[in-house]
């Protein structure tokens, strides 16, 4: 154990400055390594090897991923905190996933409390409710993706069953009431009907306290990232859905549910 | 005082239709002033210039040709059709009668010109000729200063051609009491002179200068009233007679008297912005603190219930509209440097009254409003920002600037209130502050501040360095060492200010020397009889009867400078990558790449020159293997290995923009080189000079005429605008940009800073994306930025605008310092506009 949080230790791979998409304000979102999941879609391949990766880039080297303390961390977050006081933004922990370096992510999600922002994190929640826990007492804003409600689908697209993602839900709803926000990446071929988002949608309107849902719809952003890791892409050949489709998803939420629904982040 | 929430009319469909027959015609030349000019100019010739500017500004006001166009509200226009120009030949003859054939299609501003125009222009330049003020001018400036000026270190073109504008009167001294009323001030003050007093010839001059001019303008209005009395017997529909019988009655009472409605004020205020610029060809004559002088009419009208907030709206929007009928027709290279027809009439809304307490009202809301109405670049639509200014305000400014015109621009108190007043402001002046033109602030109605001066390329004393002064063979700057003397970072970066502190001593003689020809050729009596304290002084703002006087001219490269410098001290003097004389070859050859295609021949007789004069003789054979390597690039095969490993050692530096605090303390540097210095020369009118750091859109035709810098920027590309980062180098999202540019000190550079920042739409997107953006302009001004601009559009709204203008004929960008239409400026500037790095918002 470290003696101060700003010591322990922990594997990023990016930081992002004035992210406005995730979570609430002008925010930074620290990119932890290594993910359970490994969804087909994913735009940041290189977040979910917990490995670091040396690959090159337009024939230079570059390597995903960085042994760094939570004080390193905090330096370049905080170099935005008037912008955070201004708009109530703050620290949000994305991924891979950050419920992977558990120790880390509270060190993390405590520094920043400490520093008087708020917190919160992008997570699937694909971990032992006591691990997610550990968390809570530092965190604000809980953004949780939920893919899909068939479990198998789930598997099959994600390469893990959604059980214990449903069961933490209904746990951290418990717990954080309208902190919890769902996410649903809407992906063409998985998910992208109207009656799958509806029962993603419906599950969440029944977890106490959710008030809000997320659709984003999927994009291509990633495609490169997989060439360069030399990995197949397992979308290649889905084009996203068109302008329109996952506004309409939006409006059969609003219709159907009481949850505010809003399209992109 | 009343504060609006939410603020939203409808526009009516008069003000549709008055914007769309602004853009019906092509602009044109109209040679109806030029011919005025110079026949009360050849009746004048023995008497005193001011004299003989004021008779000539009658002679204009009685025989400009007038009209009133269908469904206008505001009348008065300098040109009968819209948007078109008058010529000023007393500032210049020499270039528009070379540019004839080619101003309707060059592909900046084009204009078009009839036969019996270019006539007319013949005839007024033949009397000109030798008498203008660009002639004096030149004739003042030291040979060393012409040099320079001819080796494009920078550029004095803006009042070396055309008159100053950049002012803000008191338009509300004509509100008040109209100009009958300042007529009485300068009878006052003429009858308080002794005839015995030794300076009583040149006052009274002035004063019975003055008091002809606002006879002169009283007439002009009245000819408004009997065209529109006339118009009015003639017209069938009802509705419009009574609207044209209205104007007349106006136009009877202001600007003659004081106004005693909304209504004639919103007239007044036009007939003085008019009049200002049929007086002087000066751009930038700005209307400043619209919302504050025009308040108390509204506020009375309102009460009365005389007026609708509808009706008041569409008076404004109306106003909105003649501001881009006025428009200037420049010399070709000018027209670059202020591409898309920019006038530069900056209206400012918001900020504090002079007791410090928040302004905000709700004119400044209907402002806001008749800019969505009126999505034109006119007027230059600005925004005071200080601790107190209401959410409510900030939102509404973010709706207008979502709409993706560019405006509004953003403007601090609280960095701009204390840097006036370290001009010598008092505090309730700097508090009434107002912006000119782009960007540069002043104390509206007291200060002729000469803000847009001259365009200094901070890029070219650096090229000066490596040289030894010298530039295409001749002695341009001073000799500053051999590159082996120069073995440390030190001795480099003092080379770099000394280069620059003689090439700004000979900026400063360029500028005194045109401002003393404006004083002795071109004193503008009507534009004086509103500033103060020219009527207490006797004498005109030209020859410095203002309060405050200023000379401003415009650093710009600061990105370019700090990469650079940071590039040779790591690379030269830390790393040992390179020597001095190695990164000099390399800067020489483009770094082994290319030439644009347009500057390979400029850049091979500049060489072919500079080997001449070192006795080297150049054949055919020389010239063909130059325009080879001009046009290809180097073909040693070594050497593009050599320099490619350069540029990309220089890629991979840290750069201005990214929030990195040692390049960032490297830009605060390179900026004092040129802040500092500036600070301790005079100007003739008893004033200092102020640096400012913006280059309205010079960044790109003065970029093309630069080499390349040690920054990794290649020959003749656009250098960084403003105090902006190099374009693409801020890859750590806005937040850290804004952060790198607010550690500059802005408060050194009064004569303003212009920082340009591009927003992707969806960055704006929903309530949240507007408060967001709300949050960093106030972040960044917390952290003491001045100024900030934006553009919201999508880099592929720009794309396909450069291929289907047609689709795009309103497409309005913010350029520099203003916004213009995005189809009628160059490629080259549309390039550089689309490639600013665009922040979207981290994914």
């Amino acid at each position: 154990m470290a003696d101060s949080i700003y010591d322990v230790r922990g594997r990023i791979f990016d930081i992002q400055r004035y992210s406005i998409h995730d979570g609430p304000g002008i925010r930074s979102i620290v990119f932890l390594k290594g993910c359970f999941l490994r969804c087909r879609w994913c735009c940041n391949p290189e977040s979910q090897a917990y490995e670091i990766e040396k690959v090159t880039v337009d024939g230079k080297p570059k390597i995903y991923g960085e042994d760094t303390t939570v004080g390193a961390v905090m330096d370049e977050v905080m170099k935005d905190a008037a912008y955070y006081r201004r708009s109530g933004g703050g620290l949000t922990l994305s991924g891979g996933e950050c419920l992977g370096q558990p120790e880390f992510s509270t060190a993390l999600l405590a520094a920043g409390h400490e520093f008087g922002i708020t917190t919160a994190i992008e997570s699937t929640a694909f971990a032992p409710f006591e691990v997610i826990e550990g968390l809570l007492p530092h965190l604000d804003y809980y953004l949780m993706d939920i893919k899909h409600v068939d479990s198998e689908k789930h598997k099959e697209f994600t390469g893990r069953p959604n059980e214990l993602i449903l069961e933490n839900a209904k746990k951290l709803a418990a717990r954080l009431g309208n902190r919890l926000i769902i996410r649903v990446p809407v992906v063409p071929t998985f998910n992208a009907t109207e009656s799958e988002i509806l029962a993603i949608a419906r599950f969440a309107d029944a977890l106490p306290g959710v008030e809000r849902i997320h659709l984003l719809p999927y994009h291509r952003l990633g495609m490169d990232k997989y060439a360069r890791l030399g990995r197949p892409y397992a979308m290649a050949g889905i084009v996203p859905s068109p302008a329109g489709l996952v506004e309409g998803f939006c409006e059969a939420v609003r219709r159907e549910t009481s949850l505010e629904c809003i399209l992109g982040g | 005082m009343e504060k609006i929430k939410e603020y939203s009319v409808p526009v009516t469909e008069r003000v549709v239709r008055l914007r769309e027959a602004l853009y019906a015609q092509m602009p044109r030349i109209e040679g109806a002033r030029a011919t005025l000019v110079t026949e009360s100019y050849r009746e004048t010739e023995a008497l005193p210039i001011i004299t003989r500017r004021a008779l000539a500004f009658r002679h204009i006001m009685e025989k400009l040709p007038i009209a009133i166009h269908e469904d206008e509200l505001i009348v008065g226009s300098a040109t009968l059709r819209p948007r078109s120009s008058q010529i000023f030949p007393e500032f210049s003859v020499n270039w528009i009668e070379g540019e004839f054939e080619t101003l309707a299609t060059r592909p900046a501003d084009p204009f078009e010109i009839d036969e019996p125009t270019k006539e007319a222009i013949r005839r007024a330049n033949a009397y000109f000729r030798g008498k203008t003020t660009s002639e004096l001018a030149a004739s003042y400036m030291a040979p060393e200063t012409l040099t320079a000026i001819e080796h494009n270190i920078f550029t004095a073109g803006n009042y070396f051609y055309n008159g100053v504008g950049h002012v803000t009167v008191h338009y509300d001294w004509v509100l008040k009491d109209g100009f009958l009323g300042i007529r009485h001030r300068a009878e006052e003050a003429l009858s308080a002179l002794s005839v015995s007093d030794g300076d009583y010839c040149k006052r009274s001059e002035f004063l019975r200068a003055v008091i002809i001019s606002c006879d002169a303008v009283i007439t002009y209005a009245g000819r408004y009233a009997a065209l529109a009395e006339e118009k009015a017997k003639a017209e069938r529909d009802a509705t419009r007679r009574a609207e044209l019988t209205k104007i007349a009655e106006v136009c009877r009472r202001v600007p003659a008297n004081g106004a005693r409605s909304f209504y004639e004020a919103c007239q007044a205020v036009w007939f003085v912005q008019l009049v200002l610029q049929i007086e002087s060809s000066g751009h930038s004559i700005s209307p400043g603190r619209y919302d504050q002088y025009m308040y108390p009419y509204y506020e009375a009208d309102l009460r009365a219930g005389k007026i609708t907030s509808e009706a008041a709206q569409e008076l404004i929007d109306c106003f909105w509209v003649k501001l881009n009928d006025m428009n200037k027709c420049r010399d070709a290279a000018s027209a670059i440097g202020f591409a898309g027809y920019g006038m530069f009439q900056n209206l400012i809304v918001g900020g504090q009254d002079a007791e410090g307490r928040d302004a905000t009202n709700a004119l400044s809301f209907m402002c806001l409003e008749a800019s969505m109405h009126v999505p034109l670049p006119q007027p230059s639509l600005s925004v005071r920002v200080w601790n107190g200014t209401p959410d409510a305000f900030m939102m509404k400014a973010a709706e207008l600037m979502r709409t993706g015109i560019g405006l509004p621009a953003y403007y601090n108190d609280e960095v701009i209130i204390p840097a006036l007043m370290s001009r010598g402001a008092t505090l309730p002046e700097a508090r009434g502050y107002n912006i000119i033109g782009c960007v540069e602030p002043q104390v509206p109605g007291k200060t002729d501040g000469w803000h847009d001066a001259a365009f200094f390329n901070m890029c070219r004393p650096l090229e000066l360095v490596f040289s030894n002064g010298m530039d295409a063979g001749v002695q341009v700057g001073i000799r500053t060492g051999e590159l082996r003397d120069l073995d440390t970072y030190e001795k480099f970066f003092d080379a770099y200010c000394r280069q620059q502190e003689y090439l700004i001593g000979l900026m400063v003689n360029a500028d005194n020397a045109i401002d003393v020809a404006h004083a002795e050729r071109c004193p503008l009596p009507f534009l004086s009889s509103m500033v103060e304290d020219c009527i207490g002084k006797g004498k005109s703002v030209q020859e410095g009867g203002a309060i405050y006087n200023f000379t401003g001219p415009q650093g710009f490269g600061i990105a370019n400078i700090a990469d650079g410098l940071y590039a040779i001290r790591r690379l030269v003097y830390e790393e040992k990558l390179v020597t001095l004389t190695e990164f000099a070859e390399a800067l020489r050859e483009n770094y082994g790449k290319p030439l644009p295609a347009e500057y390979v021949y400029p850049a091979v007789l500049a060489r072919a020159e500079e080997l001449r004069r070192a006795g080297k003789r150049v054949g055919e054979a020389e010239i063909a293997a130059m325009v080879k390597e001009g046009m290809n690039g180097t073909s040693d095969k070594m050497k593009a290995a050599r320099y490619q490993k350069l540029l990309d050692r220089i890629a991979e530096l840290p750069k201005f923009g990214n929030d990195d605090d040692e390049i960032d303390a490297l830009a605060r540097e390179a900026a004092y080189t040129y802040t500092r210095p500036l600070e301790k020369f005079k100007n003739p009118r008893g004033g200092s000079y102020q640096a400012g750091l913006y280059p309205v859109s010079a960044n790109v035709p003065l970029g093309g005429q630069t080499g390349a810098t040690p920054d990794g920027r290649l020959a003749h590309t656009p250098v960084a605008d403003g105090v902006s980062p190099g374009a693409g180098r801020d890859s750590h999202g806005p937040t850290a940009a804004a952060n790198s540019v607010a550690k500059l000190d802005h408060t050194i550079a009064s004569n303003g800073t212009l920082y340009n920042m591009k927003f992707h739409p969806s960055a704006l997107a929903g309530r949240a994306g507007l408060q967001n953006f709300v949050s960093l302009i106030r972040t960044y001004f917390e952290n003491k930025g001045m100024h900030v601009q934006f553009n919201v559009v999508s880099r592929e709204t720009l794309l396909d605008a450069q291929k289907n203008p047609e689709k795009y004929k309103t497409l309005v960008v913010r350029v520099a310092g203003y916004s213009a239409l995005f189809t009628t400026l160059s490629r080259s500037l549309q390039d550089d506009i689309i490639n600013r790095t665009e922040q979207a918002g981290a994914k």
